[in-house]
Formats: structure tokens, C-alpha cells, sequence
């Protein structure tokens, strides 16, 4: 009967595949062209890298949405990590002493290294491919690499200056967001001032990459964290 | 069929792979990848499909970089979830409502 099940299953996989195959190759050519209209408007967005200007500037809202997103899912994870036990998990000690301190020596190299490339792509992110989000996923990694090497641990829910830390990119957007919305009679949601927007985005995704950078390794760390024997687990 | 159109196709199989890894494999670990390698053909998709007229489309770019940050948070979430399931019935598979006593009475 399961074998039947998993049969089934798999000739509606490929009869699905095949569909898609089939609409995709006879797709009919696209009556909108936004990648003309971003060219247009690229002038005006403050910015030179068309990517950038459609996160930042165009499509803002959808960025300020996905930080909320973000957040909301780092929130229900923390609420699932409160009291967790291990008794299910196998623990192994961490490693052998040596290389425990090379591993640390090399973090000890490699983080300030990935805290500069972190600040070099959110500068970047202006002119060419980078930004908010892979400047943040680099300090995000930074931190993993922190926690393997046993350098950083964190236990629970953030405190009062965590909080404020993960918290501070989004207040930022939406007091942006408040600010246009209050003095401009009419105009759309995030739309900045024309002789502003370069400078107002440079602080949106700075903010950004310091906080999304603190979501995404508090995400790995709640993952990572084991509450009564911490720092033995691998 | 043109170059443009292989990395749509190309995602169109990855999704098809995630749709049945997802619906095949009981781990609760081997759906969320099967659940991750879906979210990557659609984004295969939509970029693939975006620079079909030959320059890349730089919305559909944006919202893709969008949806793979999303997706992290979500995956960060089905695994807190599942560790979470883990630590309640010490097991990582959904609970099947008619198989459960049958699968549990040797152990018990």
C-alpha cells in the first residue's frame, strides 16, 4: 500500500515537472518591461546599482517587510528555545584541546577580517552587487565562526542592549517611513526626498546591517545554544 | 530552447525534487532541506525568467535576494520547531495519528 502511495507520488512529481517544462518553453513574451523602467527612474533613486534601488528605493516596503518577517520568526524561535532540554540529543565533547586553540587563533584573524568585509559591501552596495542583507549574513557568519570556537556563548533570551541591538535597523526604517509619510501632503510609501536619498538609504542599510546582522546570528545561536551543558556540545 | 530558458527549467526540476522529498521522506531534517531545495528552484525561476529578454531584471533580482533572507528566517524556525518536537516525543517525524500505537507498542 505505501509502495503504491510512493509511486503515485512520484509519477505526479514528474507528470508536474513536465507541465512546467511544457509552459515555460511556450511562455509568451513580456508585455511589462520594469527593468527599462528601473533604467528610467535610476537617476532619481540615489543611488547607481539598479538591485539596490529597487530594495531600497522602488520596492522599500517589501524590504521593511522582510526585517519584520525576520523578526517575527527570531521572536517564535526564542520562545521555543526557553525550556528546551537535552535529554534527547546525544552530546559529544567539543575537540581535541589543539585544535580547539587553532580553530580560535584563526577566528581570532578572520573576524575583524569579516567585519571590514562586511562594511565594504554595505558600501558597495550603492555602486555595484552588495548591501544591507550580504553585509549582514557576513557579520552573521562572523558569529557562527565565534561560537564554534567557543568564544561567544549566549544563554536564553537577549538582554535589554541585545533587544535594542535587534530592534534598532527596523525602528530606523519605519521612523523613516513615519517621517516621509508626515511631511509629504501626497506621494507613495519610503518615497525620500530627491537630494536626500542617497545619503537616507547609506543610514537605512547601515542600520540594516547591524541589526539583521545581529538576527541572523541570535538565529543560529538559539539553534546552537544547549541550556544546562553549554560549551559541550559540537 | 534558448540558454536563458535553462535556468528556469533547471528550477522547475529542483522544485519538482523538493515537492517529492517533501512529501516522501518521514526525517523532519530531510524535509526542511527537501523544503529548501524547493524555495531554490523557484528562485531559479524567477531570475531565470527575469532575464529572459537578455538584460537581467533587476526586481525580480531584489525580490529574490528578499526571499532567500526569508527563507533562512524560516528555516531557522522549522528547526527550532522540530528540535522543540524532538524534546517533546523524541523523535523527528510528524506523529501519524493511525500508525502511532502500532509503532509504539514494542518499544513500550
Amino acid at each position: 500500500m505505501r509502495q503504491l502511495a510512493v509511486t503515485f507520488i512520484i509519477i505526479l512529481c514528474i507528470a508536474f515537472g513536465l507541465l512546467l517544462f511544457l509552459v515555460m518553453l511556450d511562455l509568451p513574451a513580456p508585455h511589462v518591461h520594469l527593468a527599462v523602467q528601473v533604467n528610467e527612474k535610476l537617476a532619481e533613486s540615489g543611488v547607481i546599482h539598479p538591485v539596490t534601488a529597487v530594495l531600497l528605493n522602488f520596492r522599500g516596503y517589501d524590504t521593511l517587510l522582510e526585517v519584520v518577517v525576520l523578526f517575527v520568526a527570531l521572536t517564535a524561535m526564542l520562545t521555543q528555545a526557553k525550556g528546551r532540554n537535552l535529554q534527547h540529543i546525544t552530546t559529544k565533547p567539543c575537540s581535541v584541546p589543539m585544535q580547539i586553540e587553532v580553530l580560535q587563533w584563526l577566528t581570532r584573524v578572520v573576524v575583524p577580517l569579516a567585519i571590514m568585509v562586511a562594511g565594504y559591501l554595505l558600501w558597495a552596495g550603492a555602486y555595484r552587487a552588495g548591501g544591507a542583507f550580504q553585509a549582514a549574513a557576513v557579520l552573521a557568519a562572523a558569529s557562527v565562526l565565534l561560537r564554534l570556537a567557543s568564544m561567544l556563548h549566549t544563554t536564553g533570551l537577549p538582554g535589554p542592549a541585545s533587544r535594542i541591538g535587534l530592534l534598532a535597523g527596523l525602528l530606523f526604517f519605519f521612523a523613516v517611513a513615519a517621517a516621509g509619510t508626515i511631511t509629504r501632503q501626497q506621494g507613495s510609501l519610503l518615497q525620500y526626498p530627491d537630494d536626500w536619498a542617497g545619503l537616507l538609504i547609506l543610514f537605512i542599510e547601515a542600520g540594516l546591517t547591524f541589526s539583521l546582522g545581529l538576527i541572523l546570528a541570535r538565529t543560529f545561536l538559539t539553534l546552537a545554544d544547549d541550556d544546562d551543558t553549554r560549551g559541550t556540545e559540537r | 530552447m534558448s540558454t536563458a530558458l535553462l535556468f528556469p527549467l533547471t528550477g522547475a526540476a529542483l522544485f519538482v525534487m523538493g515537492v517529492a522529498g517533501l512529501l516522501l521522506q518521514p526525517h523532519l531534517l530531510r524535509k526542511i532541506i527537501a523544503f529548501n531545495i524547493m524555495g531554490s528552484g523557484i528562485f531559479l525561476i524567477l531570475v531565470g525568467l527575469g532575464q529572459r529578454g537578455g538584460s537581467p531584471d533587476p526586481v525580480s533580482q531584489a525580490m529574490v535576494l528578499t526571499g532567500i533572507v526569508v527563507s533562512v528566517a524560516a528555516t531557522g524556525l522549522a528547526l527550532a520547531l522540530a528540535r522543540r518536537l524532538l524534546d517533546l516525543t523524541g523523535k523527528m517525524q510528524l506523529p501519524v495519528p493511525g500508525e502511532d500505537a502500532a509503532r509504539d507498542g514494542p518499544d513500550a
